[in-house]
Order: structure tokens, then sequence, then C-alpha cells
């Protein structure tokens, strides 16, 4: 008779990598312990409890006359100068980062000329944008347009890695039906390459979009336009109702535009 | 095949018409009209007006695009002897990361199963909880980093905080999304059998999660290097003060080696955590 083995039995018998626990749980020690000798902390400052107290009431009690004024100083026209320099900023970056997404697969292209084109991605992608947003500052001078500039630069590195994988993704059996019916090129591409990218594509530009709202709101503090550069010297001024009513104001838009991206881009998922 | 009687028409349809279609078997079809004229418009006007919004100028760049190409020549010659300054606010930048994601990850996992839909079924709790993670993501790290700089005073404690507050929100975000498509069935047998709610989520859904977890937090951290690298710009400690002197200094060449030593650590923490990563999936 064959033996079977007990539930339990099974259970006790189980693969046990208990050294490799042991050795995570060591590593995570010594990362930690190492770490933890240069963050200390040096208590709260003398106005620090005044500050966060500040901050709360502001959230609590933003300044309404900001939220609603249509001044150039306002929250409004601020909002709308950030959304329109993520807007080209992503659009822009979008059509640059087309012909590197291109060059940069390695199943279109041949190998050195894929090669430099990821590497010049790469380069694009480790440069904070703040670093690059210093270094346009130098040649448009401080403004909404730096804004613009600086991301239509820094998407190029997140937009064309997925560009690549839904080029590489693209279901070419199709393409050889359109052959066998006997297709031209231009129509290969129009009916079989096309459709395929097209949503892809859109997707990624919203997603990235989403992405870029967060970013140029952080761009304004180094002087690229914005609400950013407000928003910084409220904080520095310690006027917590502005810094309420900013504060609130960018969660607001960007809970809106984050709820209307993940539906266009579920969406365009389900292929509608 | 719909009948053109059961197509609900929505408002784009009522204002243009659809196009009816009479098939050879005498059965008629609405064609919708292509909404892509549409689309392509309202993408143009919105073009227009930020255009004109941001003083959108392409000849400034080429007029002045020399001076792009001189400053990135110059961070492309590193200096070499800047590299012994470096080291320390490179190290600093790393403990920041460390330190800030390993206590954000750990104060995300009770919230995220918080914030679940199908574990916290009190819609009330569940909605305030939701709210404040709302809050506390959508703010930008900077700014983050600015009013903790303000609390706690300058240095690499203010980033830390930062980096925690910033990695326990997209944390907590990620991982909420994948407990609520966990298989829960497990989770009410155990239940049915009599085990408390704690107890049946940490021998159900737990084991389910961890994996995810483990790989979200490997991902923050990841984020949290290059996000450390800027903190400093508002005096939160580590490479992002070099950064912000090199540049107030024009000394593009120091630039070049600060940016150069943190690609470096980006590169390699990225390979290892991607290793890491693709092993546990």
């Amino acid at each position: 008779m064959q033996y079977k083995p007990t539930v339990i039995e099974k259970y006790e018998a189980r693969p046990r990598v208990w050294w490799l626990y042991t050795l995570i749980v060591i590593i995570l020690a010594i990362l930690l312990g190492w770490s933890g000798s240069s963050v200390e902390f040096r208590g709260v400052t003398a106005k620090g409890s005044e500050v966060a107290s500040g901050i709360f009431f502001g959230l609590v009690r933003p300044d309404f006359s900001m939220l609603f004024s249509t001044a150039k100083e306002g929250v409004p026209y601020l909002l709308l100068e950030t959304v329109c320099i993520a807007i080209l900023g992503t659009i822009i970056g979008g059509i640059l980062a087309l012909p590197f997404a291109f060059l940069a697969s390695y199943k279109l292209m041949p190998k050195p000329v894929a090669f430099v084109a990821n590497a010049l991605i790469l380069l694009i992608r480790t440069f904070p944008s703040i670093v690059w947003a210093l270094v346009w500052i130098r040649v448009t001078g401080p403004g909404a347009f730096c804004g613009v500039v600086t991301q239509s630069i820094c998407s190029i590195g997140m937009i064309s890695k997925m560009y690549i994988t839904a080029i590489e993704d693209l279901d070419v059996s199709i393409l050889e039906s359109l052959d066998a019916s006997g297709c031209t090129s231009f129509q290969k591409i129009r009916y079989g390459i096309i459709p395929q990218l097209i949503p892809n594509f859109i997707s990624t530009i919203i997603y990235r979009f989403d992405i870029n709202i967060k970013d140029a709101t952080t761009l304004g503090i180094v002087g690229a336009g914005g609400i950013g550069a407000a928003l910084i010297q409220c904080i520095n001024s310690r006027r917590w109702t502005m810094v309420g009513s900013f504060i609130l104001a960018m969660i607001i838009l960007m809970l809106i535009i984050e709820f209307f991206s993940t539906r266009i881009r579920s969406k365009l998922a389900r292929g509608q | 095949m719909k009948n053109s009687s059961s197509v609900s028409l929505s408002l784009f349809d009522r204002i243009f018409k659809p196009e009816q279609i009479t098939l050879e078997n005498g059965h008629t079809v609405l064609r919708p009209r292509s909404r892509t004229p549409l689309i392509i418009i309202c993408i143009v006007l919105v073009l227009y007006f930020s255009i004109i919004m941001t003083g959108f100028n392409p000849a400034i760049i080429l007029k002045r695009g020399g001076q792009l190409t001189k400053i990135l020549g110059q961070i492309f010659q590193p200096d070499p002897s800047y590299f012994s300054k470096v080291w320390s606010p490179l190290f600093e930048t790393i403990k920041m990361s460390i330190m800030g994601s390993f206590i954000g990850c750990l104060l995300a996992l009770p919230y995220a199963v918080a914030v679940s839909a199908n574990i916290n079924r009190n819609k009330v709790l569940l909605s305030i909880l939701r709210v404040i993670l709302n809050i506390v993501r959508t703010l930008p790290t900077l700014v983050i980093a600015s009013i903790c700089a303000l609390v706690f005073g300058l240095g690499t404690f203010a980033g830390t905080m930062a980096i925690i507050i910033f990695t326990f929100g997209v944390v907590t975000k990620m991982l909420y999304e994948s407990i609520e498509t966990v298989d829960m069935r497990a989770f009410e047998a155990l239940e049915a059998s009599g085990a408390g709610k704690f107890q049946a989520f940490w021998s159900a859904v737990f084991p389910q999660i961890l994996p995810t977890y483990l790989s979200h937090c490997l991902y923050s951290f990841e984020m949290n290097i290059r996000a450390a690298s800027i903190l400093g710009y508002v005096g939160a400690g580590g490479l992002g003060i070099l950064i912000d002197e090199r540049i107030g200094w024009r000394d593009y060449n120091g630039l070049g080696t600060v940016l150069l030593s943190l690609f470096v650590t980006v590169f390699i923490i990225e390979n290892i955590s991607r290793f890491l990563r693709s092993k546990l999936s």
C-alpha cells in the first residue's frame, strides 16, 4: 500500500528558508543601523509647533477671497497656468518621445542605434526635473515657458519607455493577414499598426499628464511658473490661510484630474 | 447585432445624427459619426489657449540654445577634484531614503488595510481615512519637505520625515489597490470557521499581498533615492544642497560631478532592486 502523507505532515515538511529570512533581517538591521546614525531627532524647532498648528488651521479655514479671485495672483489663475504648463509639456514630450521610442526599440533598429538612443533616454531620466528646470532657466528666463520646456524634456524619458513596450508588444500576425489580403504598405500602417498603437500611446500620455500636473506645482518652487512659486512664498512668510487655500485647491485639482484620467485610461484599455 | 431602436443615443449622437445604412437584407443599422474631428478641434483649442497662457515661444530656444549646449557641455566634464565633497551628502541622501522608505512602508501596511473597502466595511470611517490619504498623497514632495524643514529645523531629519510621508502616501495607494483585488473567499471561509477578523486577514489575505507589498516597497525605495536628492533644495539635507549651490555659483563642472555620482548610485540601486523584484514575482 502506498503511504499517503496527511495534511499536517505535508505542512510540517514545507520548504523552510529560515537562513534567507535571517539574512534579510540582518542586512536590514545593518542598513537601518547605518542610516540611523545620521538621522537624529533634534526636537521640534522653537517655532515648529506654531508652524504645524498654522498649517492645520490654514487647511481648515482657507482664505476664500484668494480661492475665488480672478486676479493674476489668485488661485484660479495660478492653477490654470499650472494646468497649461502640464498640458503643453506633456503633449510636446509625447511628440518628442516618438522618434526616441522607435530608435530605441531593439526589435526595429540595429543594435548600435538602439543602444545610443537608450543611453540618451537614460541620461534624460537621470537628471532630476529640478536640475533641468534650473538649467533651462538660464536659457529661457524664469516663467511659465521654462516650465513647459522642462516638462517636455523630462517627459521624454518615461513616455518613450512606455512607447517602446507598446511597440514591442505589437501583434504582427495582423500585418501578415493584411499582407495576404493584398494591402499596400501604407494601408498596412494605417489599418494594422496605428489602431494598435494609438490607444496605448494616448493612455501613456494621459498617465504622464497626471504626473506632470504634480511636477508642475513643484517646478514653480525654482521659478518655472505655476502655483509652486506663490505657495513657497506664502509658506516662508507664514501666511497660513493663504497656504491653506493653495494646498486645498491643488488637492482638489489633482483629485479631479486623477479621477478623469483613470476613467479615460480604463476605457481605452477596454477598447471603447 | 444591435437593432437600431435599441441603440441609446448620447448627446453627441443627437447633435450629429448617425448615418443610416440599409443592409442588403433590408435591415437598417446606425453608424455613429466619428468623434475624432470633435476631439481634434478641442485639443487644438486647448493647445492654442495654453500657448498664449504660458507665453510659449520656440524662437527663444533657437536664439539662446547655445547657452544650453554650453552648460550641458560643462556638466559632461565633471570636476574629479570635487568628488571628495560629494561623498558625505551622497551618503546622507542614501541614509535618508533607507530610513524614510523603511518607516514609511511600515506605516503604510496597517493604513492600507484600513482603507481597503473589502476589509473595512465601515463606510464613514473608510471615507474619512481616504480623504486623509488623498491629502497626504497629493502634496508635492518639495512642499512636504519645506514644511518639515520649518517644523523640524534644517537638516536630514526634516528630509527623512518628508520621505516617510511621501512613501506612506504612495505605498498605501498602491497597496490598498492590490488588497482590493485579492481573492476574498479564503478570508470568508476562515471567518465562517470562527477566526477573528485579524486572524483571518493574517492567514488568508496577508500571504497573498506580501510579495506585492515588498515589491512596492522596493519600488518606492528606488523612487526615494531620486526624490531625496532634490530635497536639499529646500534645506532638508542631502545632495540637493550641493545641486542648488553649484548652480548658484555657475560651477557646472562641479554640478556634473554631483549628477554623475547620483547617476551611478541610482543605477546600482535600481539594478539591485529590479533583481530583487524579479525574484519576488
